[in-house]
């Protein structure tokens, strides 16, 4: 049988800040759903259902707030689901929409991720409390400090090469409206001059703590032929997982990360994603992660990635713009996450991505991650309807 | 819409459940899941491998830390990556998830699995920060509170009465006689008042517990299962939140969700129901209009088992159970999710005519 060609024909997102205090939680996801309704050019009537993420309810302290979001998303008397995946959760929410479309059970569904920190503080929701989890690790830069410190081994990459991502895309936010930094006086000497947290990982190579909600309307092939303006086509889309701790596994580029690549990949009939794809937009909540994501994603071989981020491929000028919003580093509503880099690269092959487009964009990937790098969903989306 | 679109049949065809406890202190939730990931495994001779989707239902709440779901996952076995995904919400719309994977034709089989331990904390505190935050959860209204709510909305309508919600928990608790998986069975003293006018045995037991199933496509499911049950219809519709702009009295929602299931095209001869609280069994028969011809909650139901989280799941089990047995030939199983029945899942299942 064959599926439904899906299309992203709305996509609406709030100005990131680090404290939203003049909105409740179901203020700032309407506003959210409102722009992408408005992008669309439809109204909550033409919804057929809601699919929702975001990462784990302590964050707001509010158990399966779906429940009390149903009004503010006009989920009344509609299907709504709720996917929590940890860090890669706004991508596999979009994934989860897009399936309720592919599979022809829905026309149009909004899909919507958010999280809005300021309720609480995520360095400690996210410390696992023992006997889960060796004590003192300190938030998710404890976590991921020593897998860093593996790649820099593995691949001998100069110890500049974090300060390069986080100086790259600071900028880019600065061509974004909707990113949390907005540093103008940012400089490389800044980034390398900040204080040190979880060596190797410096302060300006840490992503920010920020309250904000992302959504997207996604639509079948009618749908989209009604749409205003262009839509975005996907073109693959996959989730992996692995566990979380056991002898084989390889922190600094995971198997089901690999593998989830390949299958979007495949899908998409990608065979060279050096040449075949114009940006990306991958997660990156500690700049020394793009360069290993680029290895793990197939865009350099292993060991070669810190070589194109020195070379600046990856700048918003380059051969493969990478984070040309200003990715995580800059923005980083956890649950929603995901899903901006999903929005991020439909934006792209759309052409509306305002200053941060990156000229003649016609396929784009998307890429989130959680957990222990366990958990990883992906899109590709791309100007053209899939041929199928 | 509901009943699956395009030329794909899915079916459950293997269920497996714990013993339900009132407490598992010596068990992680790892731990408590294995057995049951390796039975339903078993029943169909598939090892992980096989799988093609994985998708669980759990609440990080009940388990009283963030990311709670990461480590259930290391049971599932997933080496080499699999592909995999998780909601917040009861394995029902675990389930759900995992039908529209296979409609899709990315996969031909799923497992799909939940569990909740309510026994680490006070269930009836935990569930008050499921409320609106800023204007309900403050005032701590319990479970409890919120069902009598319910219940007293349904005597004052004339719509039930404290020895007919006492019939339906005796029913469910003697009908439960028969399920060695029960934590509460048998004559149960309807008790003290809890909270006015329930008593405690209106109300469900407080337990630990993980539940599994497997779903197939087409002919997989017939390779698999000696009997499939096919999944004619699944839809789930939710309410508003606020208990004053609902009629507590009747369920908009799970009437909706069985029109689009399909569940008024024809009788159905069992239903599972999801009712934690007697009050809402009364609810729940009347938006889906079962009479007395139905065999409902046969393993009990919710007052005779109530994990948190897998209660649902359970009902969609135990139906397709009760057809791969040739005891039912199309059973109706409905889940619930939020406060005095915000968001319900219908699910309708057959078995091919013997």
């Amino acid at each position: 049988m064959s599926k439904e060609p899906v299309a992203v024909v709305g996509i609406g997102q709030t100005k990131h800040v680090a404290a939203r205090r003049d909105v409740s939680i179901a203020g700032l996801v309407r506003e959210a759903a409102r722009r992408a309704l408005d992008d669309a050019e439809l109204r909550w009537a033409d919804i057929d259902a809601v699919v929702i993420g975001k990462a784990p309810d302590f964050f707001e302290g509010v158990m399966m707030p779906e429940l009390y979001l149903a009004d503010a998303l006009g989920a009344v008397g509609k299907p709504m689901l709720r996917v929590h995946t940890a860090g890669s959760v706004g991508g596999s929410t979009a994934l989860v929409a897009a399936n309720l479309v592919a599979a022809r059970v829905h026309s149009t569904v909004l899909t919507l991720a958010f999280e809005k920190q300021s309720e609480s503080n995520a360095m400690w929701g996210l410390s696992l409390p023992i006997p889960f989890q060796q004590p003192l690790l300190a938030g998710a830069g404890g976590f991921f400090a020593p897998h860093i410190r593996a790649y820099m081994r593995r691949s001998g990459a100069p110890e500049t090469i974090g300060a390069l991502v986080a100086y790259k895309d600071r900028r880019n936010a600065l061509k974004n409206p909707y990113a949390h930094l907005h540093e103008h006086d940012i400089t490389l000497d800044r980034v390398m001059a900040s204080p040190m947290l979880w060596d190797p990982i410096r302060y300006s190579e840490t992503c920010p703590s920020s309250d904000g909600a992302c959504a997207m309307i996604l639509t079948d092939r009618s749908g989209a032929a009604r749409a205003p303006r262009p839509p975005a086509w996907m073109l693959g889309g996959a989730m992996r997982s692995e566990p979380t701790l056991f002898a084989g596994k390889d922190f600094v580029s995971p198997q089901a990360g690999q593998d989830c690549a390949a299958d979007v990949y495949r899908q998409a009939g990608i065979t060279d994603p050096r040449r075949e794809i114009d940006g990306a937009e991958i997660y990156v909540p500690f700049s020394w992660y793009e360069p290993m994501w680029l290895e793990n994603l197939g865009f350099a071989g292993e060991g070669e990635g810190w070589k194109l981020t020195e070379a600046g491929v990856t700048e918003l000028d380059g051969d493969l713009p990478v984070n040309m919003s200003g990715g995580v580093l800059s923005t980083n509503p956890i649950g929603a996450s995901g899903m901006i880099r999903f929005a991020e690269a439909a934006l792209q092959v759309r052409g509306q991505a305002g200053e941060h487009q990156v000229d003649g964009a016609r396929r784009v990937l998307g890429h989130a991650y959680g957990g222990g790098s366990q958990f990883f969903s992906m899109w590709l989306v791309g100007a053209e309807p899939p041929d199928s | 819409m509901t009943s699956a679109p395009g030329d794909r049949e899915v079916a459950v065809v293997a269920f497996a459940q714990t013993v339900h406890r009132r407490t598992s202190d010596e068990l992680s939730e790892v731990e408590m899941l294995m057995p049951v990931l390796h039975e339903v495994l078993d029943h169909t001779g598939m090892k992980t491998a096989d799988i093609d989707f994985t998708c669980s239902g759990s609440s990080d709440y009940l388990a009283g830390r963030a990311f709670s779901f990461t480590l259930a996952l290391d049971g599932v076995g997933a080496w080499p990556p699999i592909s995999e995904s998780h909601v917040e919400m009861d394995g029902a719309w675990a389930l759900y998830e995992a039908w529209t994977k296979l409609l899709t034709g990315d996969a031909d089989t799923a497992l799909v699995y939940a569990y909740g331990k309510s026994s680490p904390g006070s269930v009836r505190d935990v569930l008050t920060r499921q409320l609106d935050p800023y204007y309900v959860a403050p005032l701590w209204p319990d479970s409890v509170a919120l069902a009598a709510l319910q219940a007293q909305a349904l005597i004052d309508a004339g719509d039930t009465d404290e020895p007919a919600l006492a019939a339906v928990a005796a029913r469910d608790r003697e009908a439960a006689s028969a399920n060695p998986h029960a934590q509460l069975k048998g004559p149960v003293a309807q008790g003290e008042y809890l909270v006015r006018p329930l008593r405690t045995g209106d109300c469900p037991p407080i337990g630990d517990g993980a539940a599994a199933v497997i779903l197939a496509a087409d002919d997989r499911a017939r390779d698999l299962c000696a009997r499939p049950a096919w999944i004619r219809g699944i839809d789930h519709r939710i309410e508003a939140h606020g208990l004053g702009v609902r009629d507590l009295t009747d369920s908009a929602s799970t009437r909706l969700a069985a029109e689009r299931a399909g569940a008024f095209e024809r009788p159905v001869d069992t239903a599972e129901l999801h009712a934690p609280f007697t009050p809402q069994e009364i609810v729940l028969r009347k938006a889906l209009r079962l009479d007395d011809s139905v065999v409902v909650n046969p393993s009990g139901g919710a007052l005779a088992a109530n994990p948190i989280m897998a209660a649902g799941l359970l009902r969609i089990g135990e139906a397709a159970a009760r057809i791969h047995r040739g005891e039912s030939d199309r059973a109706l199983a409905h889940a619930t999710s939020g406060p005095c029945l915000q968001q319900n899942l219908v699910a309708v299942l057959e078995g091919e005519p013997r």
